[in-house]
């Protein structure tokens, strides 16, 4: 048992299986969390993103598979064997006992004779203190949500799971939250697993995103570059807008892929696209994309439509464009201009942008 | 501080509603208790007056329901000195009853709650049939189950397992009697205790380093203790009053409580006044039961 819970380093998951029933809620994933990052597991709901969460944490044990941290295999182990933490979605606080009791009930397990006083030091590191004496049922959700991070931080687990959160706050709570958490990572210094549906959150808080759909994981990185550079068409969407068109790759022009949408010859860097041949999914993030009045010159990928709807929002101007093609593109520009564009629904525009900012992916979404 | 300092403040308290309309609820409410304040006037305040001037006659040796008019407190002393054995297995055989519907009830309504899946509604109508049949059938029942010649008996005494040889008119079947004509009422409220609570806090104890043994003292048993408590209550407080048991499956000699209102009232001529001062003594020592027992092991602030 003290083998287990002695357990340091990297978490490592190898060709990892769970099926219910019929249903595989997780597909053969490899994975590997380097000790001390904050980790993003990024996908809709029923991806099997909490089903990995707890097969972590040892709540759900994998069909297939192995668990590791470090060089101890946790496959088949129990929770309470394993150095890993849970921060529950709905924070399951225990209702019976105090605040205080809450968070010394790990200490206390593990027959810690300072159990009292680290619940003390990880209450005033969520800044609860002054609520140590309540009942769960007394507090808010922020601050159940803080009592619960504390009562899993208080072990110094080697891997601090959180399974959504920040779900049930509301939104200006969340984003202090996100900061909060942010900063209680970089202070305990732990390896941090975070599971949302909120690409924003996972953009904001994560060294490393993994974008999981359908038991698969779809793609892994930074933040910045899943945003710039998807690999596959559900990445380009789920994270931020992307204007897309499929299109066939006609021929090569230097570094670049010349493939034509729907009579629009377009250029994308042969290192940004993951299909060399036949059909493409051609995809531009919306604030690459330049609005003006007159065709530019010179740069090439650029095509002409019909404004159909612009909202002005302060630091930037949002426009949507009917294509030719019967698509509709965002385009978002920043109000840099002395002189502004003026333009109105109806308005006919040329949209442009740098060949080096397009990317392509494969037209099907892969099967699971 | 952080910039989530504001965040330990409570919300502000909504604004009271206005006067009229607290006004206009409040007839409502009255007129909505009527019925029911009416009825338990009636039914139960009037007759626990009239009962508590009875208590306070005298005894006439004659026909049953005839007294002296009087002020006299013999009966209570009667009650307290005659009867105290009387009380005393009362109590303890509710006591035992109480304890051993426990035994039972709890391990049933935790299989209900967490293991029995779809068979859970199954067990939740095989604990509600009893009561399709009525107490005094169940009760007859039993004391054909545990006559000297019935399965339990002749199995025991095969095992050479019953020293007295058998198990009818003993205080061992008035205990297993009210173990079973009581059971329901702490399964139940055991039950939806445990229903209720969140599979999330219990696996949080094992996330936390508690095993099965240790969530399940540290956390499960704690958050059904209002199950328990109610349960306890809803046995133990019929059961001490209980003289059906007794009067069908327990011994000629060494009665209840119960029996002797049962026969003061019925069976001895003149015996209203004392039957009254022991219902009443009864009652009251619940009630101081109750009131400590709920004291020391109530939960007040559960969710």
């Amino acid at each position: 048992m003290a083998g287990f819970r002695e357990a340091r380093g990297d978490l490592q998951l190898e060709s990892v299986t769970k099926t219910f029933g019929d249903f595989t809620a997780v597909d053969d994933i490899d994975l590997t969390v380097p000790r001390g990052s904050f980790f993003a597991l990024l996908g809709p709901s029923g991806c099997g993103k909490t089903t990995t969460l707890r097969m972590v944490a040892g709540l759900e044990q994998p069909t297939a598979g192995r668990v590791r941290i470090g060089d101890t295999d946790l496959t088949g182990s129990r929770p309470y064997e394993r150095p890993v933490n849970t921060v529950f979605q709905s924070y399951a606080l225990f209702p019976h006992l105090t605040i205080r009791d809450n968070v010394a009930f790990g200490p206390k397990r593990r027959k810690d004779k300072d159990a009292a006083q680290r619940a003390d030091d990880a209450l005033e590191l969520v800044q609860m203190t002054a609520f140590a004496g309540r009942k769960p049922a007394q507090l808010s959700g922020g601050q159940q949500q803080r009592v619960a991070l504390a009562r899993a931080l208080v072990n110094h687990p080697e891997v601090l799971l959180l399974d959504e959160p920040l779900g049930a706050l509301d939104l200006k709570l969340r984003r202090e939250m996100q900061v909060e958490l942010k900063r209680i990572q970089t202070e305990v210094g732990l390896t941090f697993i975070h599971v949302t549906h909120d690409q924003e959150e996972a953009m904001t808080m994560a060294d490393t995103v993994a974008v999981m759909n359908r038991g698969r994981i779809e793609q892994l990185g930074p933040p910045a570059e899943l945003y710039d550079l998807p690999r596959t068409r559900f990445v380009a969407n789920f994270l931020g807008q992307a204007n897309t068109g499929v299109g066939t790759i006609e021929g090569r022009d230097g570094d670049h892929l010349v493939a034509d949408v729907l009579g629009t010859k377009v250029k994308v860097l042969q290192g940004r696209s993951q299909v060399h041949d036949g059909e493409m999914l051609f995809g531009v993030r919306p604030e690459k994309v330049t609005v003006s009045r007159k065709q530019p010159d010179g740069v090439g990928n650029d095509v002409k439509g019909v404004v159909r709807d612009v909202s002005f929002l302060g630091v930037a101007t949002s426009y949507l464009v009917d294509m030719p093609s019967g698509t509709t593109w965002s385009c978002y520009e920043q109000n840099l201009d002395v002189e502004p564009l003026d333009l109105r629904p109806g308005d006919e525009v040329w949209l442009t942008w740098n060949p080096g900012h397009a990317f392509g992916v494969p037209v099907e979404e892969a099967t699971a | 501080m952080s910039a989530l300092a504001h965040v330990a403040g409570d919300p502000a308290v909504s604004p009271a509603p206005p006067a009229p309309e607290t006004k206009k609820r409040g007839w409502t409410a009255y007129l909505l208790l009527l019925p029911g304040v009416l009825w338990l006037g009636v039914f139960f305040i009037l007759p626990l007056v009239q009962l508590a001037s009875v208590s306070l006659q005298s005894r006439y040796p004659g026909f049953p329901g005839y007294y002296y008019r009087d002020l006299n407190f013999e009966n209570y002393v009667s009650a307290l000195t005659d009867y105290a054995p009387h009380f005393a297995r009362s109590f303890l055989y509710a006591g035992l009853a109480t304890f051993f519907a426990f035994v039972v009830a709890y391990p049933l309504a935790y299989a209900m709650a967490f293991k029995a899946g779809r068979w859970r509604n199954l067990m939740m109508i095989c604990v509600i049939a009893p009561f399709f049949t009525s107490f005094i059938l169940r009760t007859f029942a039993w004391s054909q189950i545990l006559a000297d010649e019935g399965p339990v008996a002749t199995v025991l005494n095969f095992l050479h397992l019953l020293p007295g040889g058998n198990i009818i008119n003993t205080p061992l079947a008035v205990v297993a009697g009210l173990t079973y004509n009581f059971l329901p009422f702490m399964v139940l409220p055991i039950y939806a205790s445990l229903e209720r609570a969140d599979p999330r806090v219990i696996e949080a104890g094992g996330d936390l380093y508690a095993n099965g043994f240790t969530t399940f003292r540290t956390i499960t048993l704690p958050m059904s203790m209002p199950g328990v408590l109610a349960g306890t209550l809803l046995t133990f407080i019929p059961a001490a009053g209980d003289f059906v048991n007794m009067e069908l499956l327990g011994p000629q000699q060494g009665k209840m409580v119960g029996n002797v209102i049962n026969d003061q009232f019925l069976a001895v001529p003149g015996g209203y006044p004392v039957a009254a001062a022991l219902s009443f003594t009864l009652m009251a020592a619940i009630l101081v039961m109750v009131f400590l027992y709920v004291r020391r092991f109530g939960t007040e602030e559960l969710v």
